[in-house]
């Protein structure tokens, strides 16, 4: 099955390891993986912000990017969503709508694919320890995928499971909100980091690399010795 | 109280939310306890979803058909002997009520819960015109005696205070000499009260809902508060919003056990009284005079745009009990007293951006909010078509935030200029960058870098990696497990 992968910026420049576990991972259950280089930002942190027209450029670039795809996977739910928003961006344009509209039915989390497409539940993972899991809000909210990483995890060998306290509550990211209201961000991600330790996991784990950005970015100011791992880490481990 | 609390600025606000830590627990404690009951409470009901929907079609058939259906109400409460009165203003609806409690030479006046009347500032009002004003509901009531302290919730107005704190206030103000014990302090509310419900001469209510086919009028109450405000004054006066309509009692039925569950977590609430119109002759109480002023206040400046879903809103707060973002910082924080993701939307629409240009960001967009609400507002979406029209039409976003959005605009779009900033950004950051994060960055990472790490970014990218690998020289990498952080 040929694959065409979204690896979002923060993957492309911050957390090359995760776009590359997302590689081995979908090439180990039989898939081809392309990876148009001509993929930018998607446009979500200027949207956000309320800078909608600034950020429809970046849309349209992604639409081209990814037109010849048959499936477009993304390791970060709240990405993949924003190919979801697309079709609501573009609503009554006559060129850009089907095509936004084509973007959004085959568009995939990382997760939400090889459960829902590849039909694998056990991916032949092992790893040893205590984890935890943060669901991320555009994830289980905006994109309705909940269940796909618990399967996935629950399969992981070796991997003990804890749930996480208020695991509803957003970490404080939210984009620019982490910037722009920093000082309530700061209380939200302390809350979530209180809540990890309380599971005293020794692994963290979320489908969302700007969440993971926030958490891990806590705990390791805080010198805490928890590890943050993305879930495709998780699940490339054997 | 205008819906407007205090001057300060926002973060000033905010600051000082999350320094009260009492507060915090007490909204933190309120929104877990009230949450998991609303999740039991929607439970039962078994099919949840299928209700929302049931709720927004409802609301939205009403805002579709608002004109014909406010008519309809108000030909019915005429028929049965009341007076309406339609206030575009605030002002115009204080006019009106201060003639009406002045014609009847009234002294004082008690209230059952308002949120309306609390947004058009009636209190004050009647106040100045010389009359005593007794708010019933007890939160309000410990508001109220606590020298007007603003509500911070629109269900639990007195959330940010605890019982010792009451039992304060009580002493303070009414000579209270007994325990903290909340049991006792209600007791003492409402042998105080008792006397105020027997001397008063006006009766003012909130309205939850108004039943257009009959002109009746349901208050929804744990207290039983607004059956006494209803039945012994001899003057009624009811203050509703103009969307708080609904066809027949069938909708009522639907809208207000939707209600109790999502504010309260409970099947029923311990009262829903519904009056209709002034005593007749076989009646035993009620008023023999009865007035409803519906307020329109900015609302219909609302209907028709793309914030119209918003007056859907039945006030439960759940969307204010879920709120990650209420829960640390409080209700006063909003500076309305519509506070939480509801407040966040309606505040800028009633009372400008000018004071309330912040509130739209105060948000993640994680949409707790829009999953939880019974009648299916799209609080978060909302939220984000406020900023867009902050940035688009109001010009009230800072000038350094459009430069940096038009750069990203550029950078963003063009794969070229993206690759470019994208490769050089580990030399740009090398100044700030030590053991593979940057710990104090410049700019906007700055905020970032004061209470987290940042990651450096990576030596080499994720796409280079990729075009290695695929002319064959890819790198492997080491095993996850055994893999240093990277976050
Ligand atoms: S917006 Fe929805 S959840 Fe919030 S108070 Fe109104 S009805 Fe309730």
């Amino acid at each position: 099955m040929k694959v065409t992968l979204f690896a979002t910026c923060l993957v492309d420049m911050f957390q090359s390891d995760v776009g590359k576990a997302t590689v081995e991972l979908l090439e180990r259950l039989g898939c081809e993986i392309d990876f148009p280089q001509t993929q930018v930002c998607c446009g979500q942190p200027a949207y956000n912000s309320g800078y909608v027209k600034e950020s429809k450029d970046a849309m349209k670039k992604m639409i081209g990017t990814f037109e010849h795809a048959e499936y477009i996977v993304c390791p970060s739910g709240s990405c993949a969503y924003m190919f979801h928003e697309y079709q609501h961006v573009f609503k009554g344009d006559p060129i850009w709508e089907p095509k936004a509209k084509k973007l959004a039915a085959k568009t995939y989390e990382l997760t939400q694919f090889i459960i829902e497409v590849l039909k694998v539940e056990n991916v032949g993972a092992c790893l040893e320890g205590k984890a935890t899991y943060h669901t991320s809000c555009h994830m289980t909210r905006l994109l309705g995928v909940q269940k796909a990483p618990m399967t996935l995890l629950s399969k992981v060998k070796g991997l003990e499971f804890v749930e996480l306290p208020g695991k509803e509550q957003c970490c404080g990211f939210g984009g620019t909100f982490s910037v722009k209201m920093a000082q309530i961000s700061e209380q939200m991600v302390d809350e979530k980091v209180r809540h990890v330790e309380e599971t005293d996991a020794e692994y963290v784990i979320g489908a969302d690399a700007g969440c993971l950005m926030n958490i891990g970015g806590r705990i390791n100011r805080q010198g805490k010795p928890i590890k943050v791992m993305h879930i495709a880490e998780i699940l490339n481990s054997r | 109280m205008p819906m407007k609390i205090g001057n300060e600025r926002f973060g000033e606000r905010v600051e000082k939310g999350i320094n009260n830590s009492f507060m915090r627990g007490a909204v933190a404690g309120a929104q877990d306890n009230i949450g998991a009951r609303r999740l039991n409470a929607i439970e039962e009901l078994g099919n949840w979803e299928e209700w929302r929907s049931h709720g927004e079609e409802i609301r939205q058939h009403v805002l579709e058909h608002l004109d014909y259906y406010l008519e309809q109400l108000s030909d019915n409460v005429a028929k049965r002997g009341g007076n309406v009165f339609f206030a575009e203003t605030a002002e115009e609806a204080n006019e009106y009520i201060k003639e009406v409690v002045q014609s009847k030479n009234a002294q004082k006046v008690v209230k059952s819960k308002s949120m309306v009347t609390e947004e058009i500032n009636l209190n004050a009002s009647l106040e100045e015109v010389g009359c005593q004003v007794i708010e019933t509901d007890l939160g309000e009531y410990i508001l109220q005696v606590d020298d007007h302290d603003p509500p911070s919730h629109i269900v639990a107005p007195a959330l940010h205070k605890n019982k010792e704190q009451v039992r304060d206030v009580f002493t303070k103000k009414l000579g209270y000499k007994k325990s903290a014990d909340p049991t006792e302090l209600a007791w003492h509310a409402r042998e105080m009260l008792r006397q105020d419900y027997l001397t008063a001469d006006v009766g003012i209510t909130g309205c939850n809902f108004a039943v257009a086919e009959t002109g009746s009028f349901a208050l929804v109450t744990n207290e039983g508060n607004a059956d006494l405000v209803t039945s012994l004054p001899k003057t009624q006066i009811t203050v509703m919003g103009m969307e708080r309509l609904v066809p027949t009692f069938e909708e009522l039925e639907v809208l207000v056990s939707m209600l109790t569950r999502s504010a309260v977590g409970q099947k029923l609430p311990s009262y829903v009284t519904v009056l209709t119109g002034p005593r007749e002759e076989l009646d035993v109480d009620g008023p023999e005079d009865f007035h409803l002023v519906i307020v329109d206040n900015g609302r219909s400046k609302i209907l028709g745009t793309e914030f119209q879903s918003v007056l859907q809103c039945i006030r439960c707060a759940a969307c204010v009990n879920a709120c990650p973002v209420y829960r640390h910082v409080g209700g006063h924080s909003y500076g309305s007293i519509y506070s939480g993701p509801i407040g966040a939307v309606l505040s800028p629409l009633l009372g400008g951006y000018e004071d309330y240009k912040e509130l739209p960001y105060a948000s993640t967009l994680c949409g707790a909010c829009s999953e939880v609400c019974p009648v299916k507002i799209p609080l978060h979406e909302l939220l984000h078509k406020h900023r867009q029209v902050i940035v688009e039409k109001e010009g009230k976003a800072p000038v350094s935030e459009k430069l940096l959005m038009k750069a990203f605009g550029l950078g963003a779009a063009s794969p070229t200029l993206y690759k470019w900033g994208s490769k050089i950004a580990p030399t740009a950051m090398n100044p700030f960058t030590s053991e593979d994060k940057i710990t104090k960055g410049p700019g906007p990472l700055k905020a970032w870098t004061e209470v987290r790490d940042f990651p450096a970014p990576n030596k080499e990218r994720f796409r280079d990696w990729f075009k290695n690998r695929e002319k064959g020289g890819g790198t492997s990498w080491p095993e996850p497990s055994k893999t240093e952080k990277h976050f």
